[in-house]
């Protein structure tokens, strides 16, 4: 298979702004002409839609949600980064550009990162010009917060909602889309199908999930900004309805997935309670600008948290990364929250969790900043446990939270498959093995508004398409396929419910493919992954006979992830390195840190679907470095 | 602790529905409302019946998916919360709760408590937007606005459109949803230029949805998850009457 990432040739500093002047445009009057499919209206989806429809190119956009205001991005709490400089605190594109390679652990694509350090000023200019009230000093200009794994303050905010405030930004512009009738909304809509047409990417499938109807949509382009695929865990941050099916069906489609062993276990979460729990929910990164981490020092140590004298508390961040302190990135301190609790100096319930106190910071700055910074966020907190984190120490366990893997794409955010393109979550390119706090919203937003318009443009005017419709054999056939898949599962009507089978391989994935991994772990997941998806084509019960019917989308999902969880073990197992949130216990450190392996690993692993969910074929491309020095990443 | 649950259940807009009673045993306190649920789901499929259908995604209070009415209340009756984040604790052992989705003439129900609340969407199209094309902004510093502003701005801007406002109303009425946006724009200086046409383009949007009128009930404040406060309605009908005065048309937006 022949990888291409088509890197533009050039210094890395004017590779993009070359590229620019370089492309082919369409004209202005054909771009209505061609109609562009957007699945996802989330950061990256919805600013996509929003950017092609002012073009004038005609946008259907597609959300499962009953409006395309209500996306995942809208949980994002604390910030989004840009090398604006306004502290004056030495901030640049390069730094940030490094800061986000250097917090992959070496493993993306310098030209894709150094793009995006390069756009992102451009989407806080924009968010602002849309009415996105960021935070400001007194004297009005913007304020800015510190976030892990960097040593400037990069990251605009608003209050612990950003991430809403960034997705309303980009509804908003939507919305005025829709009126200016560029853009066709079709919510409460899921995509079950990727078309594809003498070798492009020409439609999708999809089913209404109020009708239960099976319909198909015909497009020049597909633009899949789906997200990504932590619920394949069960338990995650994640929306309960976030999932992989679209970059799973497009993947058997012949759209290559990349990475996916790369996941993000973050380290600031309300641990859970029960097995009764339904997801977990993050308390942002930001707290961790005030808030100290501890556990005892002695292990079972069973006073309250007001009764161990600072004598006796380890923490353990400042102990181990004394120059990154609280702030060291998410990977680092996920793995040293489960270290300690693996020793037995967890607290709380099971022994599963840390201590983040901010009882320091109340004493040095009042309880009045504290709550002005992170109110909404110690609200949650109570809501959800019962305490009050202004007096007691909140209790966080790192959780599943963010996929950096995902289908593969080139500099143009192309997949293999020409015309399905693939932007923000659901793409591989930007993080790395590891993605630093407050990029997730930058990364889909320049996906979205900055490089999408362009490279699209460059796609549809090179390319000659044939015309087709929905009445082609190709649609035919994808129909029949997801019509077959439906009553398949609904006409198993076994003794499980969709839920218990999902939590099941959620602990499977979490004990053996979650934070620390090792091969003989990986070997067993993946045969159990295998029985359990028997089991699940045996035993799963969905109840028939509704056209509105939950269990039957939860069901499609869940038999997706059956097979990614499969493909995730199997990269995690070939990937014989540790590197940001790939953690293998054969490769570390004398004193514990991840271990890397250049000469055999400086690579993405890229698979392709075979027909078979136990034997993909692995690819490989090489990640090339001209201006970063590959060294061993160090918080110390 | 032991619940009985009456919970509404319609098979479809055109079903008259009715309530169905429910037994749970043995509801731990740490549990969400929404998880309570889950728990109540697993027994019906696995009994054979069909689940309730209720809306929900993010679980986290921000995305707006979620909302029914609990004796009489939507979300709860938790201040300054979404039924999401409402947890059992909250309730006692042998409590009867009656189950309702939001009732609303602008908000038919799709199934049980899932309601169509596409109306909202129809309102910001009509104009709860900033016209600015991706690329032409200026830099974000090139407009200070003073930190109180932002700080209002932001206090309308956090409106989750979830519609609790409309199913506390005694009239139905829409004006907390629609004020909140007018506000959140109206007040920052990005939002000048649009001011007029977004006022009355979104009140007459809303006008041709079958939502009603505020009578300073307040309930809709009282009940709204971001508490956000009715002097939007009143900021709301100001910048609508200045419009008409101002003889702005309800026109924004590039139109092609």
């Amino acid at each position: 298979m022949k990888l291409d990432a088509r890197i533009p040739s050039g210094p890395l500093a004017s590779k993009w702004t070359q590229l620019l002047s370089d492309l082919k445009l369409v004209n202005p009057a054909n771009k209505r002409k061609h109609t562009v499919i957007v699945v996802g209206t989330g950061l990256a989806g919805g600013a996509a839609a929003a950017a092609l429809g002012e073009l004038g190119y005609r946008v259907e956009a597609f959300c499962y949600q009953d409006s395309a205001r209500r996306a995942h991005s809208i949980a994002a709490q604390g910030g989004i980064n840009a090398a604006k400089n306004y502290q004056n605190d030495g901030d640049t594109v390069y730094r940030l550009f490094f800061d986000t390679v250097k917090g992959g652990d070496f493993r993306s694509r310098e030209a894709n990162v150094y793009r995006l350090a390069e756009l992102s000023m451009a989407i806080i200019d924009q968010a602002v010009a849309q009415g996105v009230p960021f935070a400001r000093e007194y004297g009005g200009y913007l304020a800015n917060r510190s976030f892990g794994g960097a040593q400037v303050s990069r990251t605009f905010y608003a209050r612990g909602q950003t991430g809403q405030q960034l997705l309303l930004g980009a509804y908003s512009s939507l919305a005025a889309q829709v009126a200016a009738g560029t853009v066709k909304l079709h919510p409460r809509v899921e995509m079950l199908d990727l078309v594809v047409i003498g070798g492009r990417a020409r439609g999708i499938v999809v089913r209404d999930l109020v009708s239960g109807a099976i319909s198909s949509h015909v497009g020049d382009a597909v633009l899949v900004c789906t997200g990504g695929y932590s619920n394949v865990f069960f338990l995650s941050t994640n929306a309960k309805g976030c999932n992989a099916t679209a970059i799973w069906r497009a993947h058997k489609r012949g759209a290559t997935f990349a990475n996916p062993c790369y996941t993000q276990i973050h380290p600031t979460c309300i641990p859970q309670s029960g097995d009764y729990q339904s997801k977990l929910t993050l308390m942002s990164e930001s707290l961790r600008n005030d808030g100290r981490v501890w556990v005892s020092a002695k292990v079972g140590d069973e006073r309250a948290p007001g009764e161990i004298p600072e004598s006796e508390r380890d923490y353990v961040l400042e102990r181990l990364y004394p120059s990154y302190g609280n702030l060291a990135p998410r990977d680092v301190s996920s793995r040293a929250a489960k270290r300690v609790c693996d020793e037995g100096r967890g607290v709380g319930p099971g022994r599963r969790g840390v201590y983040l106190d901010f009882a320091e910071s109340i004493a040095r700055l009042g309880v009045e900043v504290i709550r002005e910074r992170y109110g909404n966020l110690f609200e949650m907190y109570e809501k959800i446990t019962g305490e009050n984190p202004y007096t007691v120490p909140m209790r966080i366990y790192p959780a599943p939270h963010y996929t950096m893997g995902g289908l593969w794409v080139d500099y143009y955010l192309m997949s293999n498959i020409p015309g399905l393109f693939v932007l923000g979550e659901a793409n591989f390119s930007d993080h790395g093995a590891n993605r630093l706090g407050a990029s997730a919203l930058m990364q889909g937003l320049a996906d979205g508004y900055f490089v999408i318009p362009y490279t699209l443009s460059e796609y549809l005017a090179r390319t000659k398409l044939e015309k087709t419709s929905t009445e082609a054999v190709e649609f035919r056939d994808a129909e029949r396929l997801v019509g077959e898949t439906t009553a398949r599962l609904l006409g198993v009507n076994g003794s499980r419910t969709v839920d218990s089978l999902h939590r099941e391989l959620g602990m499977i994935m979490l004990e053996k493919c979650g934070m620390s991994r090792t091969r003989e772990g990986l070997n067993e997941a993946i045969a159990a992954i295998q029985g359990l998806r028997e089991q699940f084509w045996k035993t799963v019960r969905i109840p028939t006979g509704s056209k509105v019917n939950q269990e039957l989308e939860k069901a499609g999902r869940v038999a997706d992830y059956f097979e990614l969880a499969e493909l995730m073990c199997l990269d995690a197992r070939e990937r014989e390195e540790s590197c940001g949130g790939h953690f293998r216990e054969e490769y570390q450190t004398a004193e514990g840190e991840a271990l890397r392996n250049d000469a055999d690993f400086c690579n993405v692993a890229v698979w392709e679907w075979t027909g078979d969910p136990s034997k993909p074929t692995r690819h490989i491309e090489a990640l090339e470095f001209e201006t970063v020095k590959l060294a061993t990443r160090s918080y110390k | 602790m032991r619940l009985t649950l009456h919970i509404w259940r319609q098979s479809g807009p055109a079903d008259k529905g009715r309530f169905a009673t429910y037994e749970l045993d043995d509801v731990n306190t740490h549990m969400s409302f929404l998880e309570m649920l889950d728990v109540l789901n697993q027994e019906l499929i696995e009994r054979g019946e069909d689940p309730v259908v209720f809306e929900h995604d993010c679980r986290e209070g921000i995305c707006g998916c979620c909302g029914f009415v609990i004796d009489g209340v939507p979300h709860g009756g938790q201040r300054g919360s979404t039924v999401c984040q409402l947890h059992m604790r909250h309730f006692s052992d042998g409590d009867e709760l009656f189950l309702e989705p939001f009732r609303a003439k602008g908000f038919p129900v799709i199934k049980d408590l899932m309601v169509d609340r596409n109306a909202f969407d129809r309102i910001i199209q009509a104009g709860g937007f900033i016209s600015v094309r991706a690329g032409s902004a200026p830099d974000a510093n090139a407009i200070p606005i003073a930190k109180d502003q932002v700080e209002h701005a932001m206090d309308f801007a956090e409106c989750i459109g979830c519609g609790a406002c409309v199913a506390s109303c005694p009239n139905g009425a829409a004006m907390l949803f629609v004020s909140a946006k007018i506000a959140h724009l109206g007040l920052l200086p990005q939002g000048q230029p649009e001011r007029d046409a977004r006022a009355l383009a979104m009140v007459e949007a809303m006008e041709r949805e079958a939502f009603g009128a505020c009578t300073n009930f307040r309930a809709c404040e009282a009940t709204c998850p971001k508490e956000i406060s009715i002097s939007g309605i009143a900021r709301m009908n100001k910048d609508w009457r200045r419009a008409l005065l101002r003889g702005g048309t309800a026109v924004s937006g590039k139109r092609r």
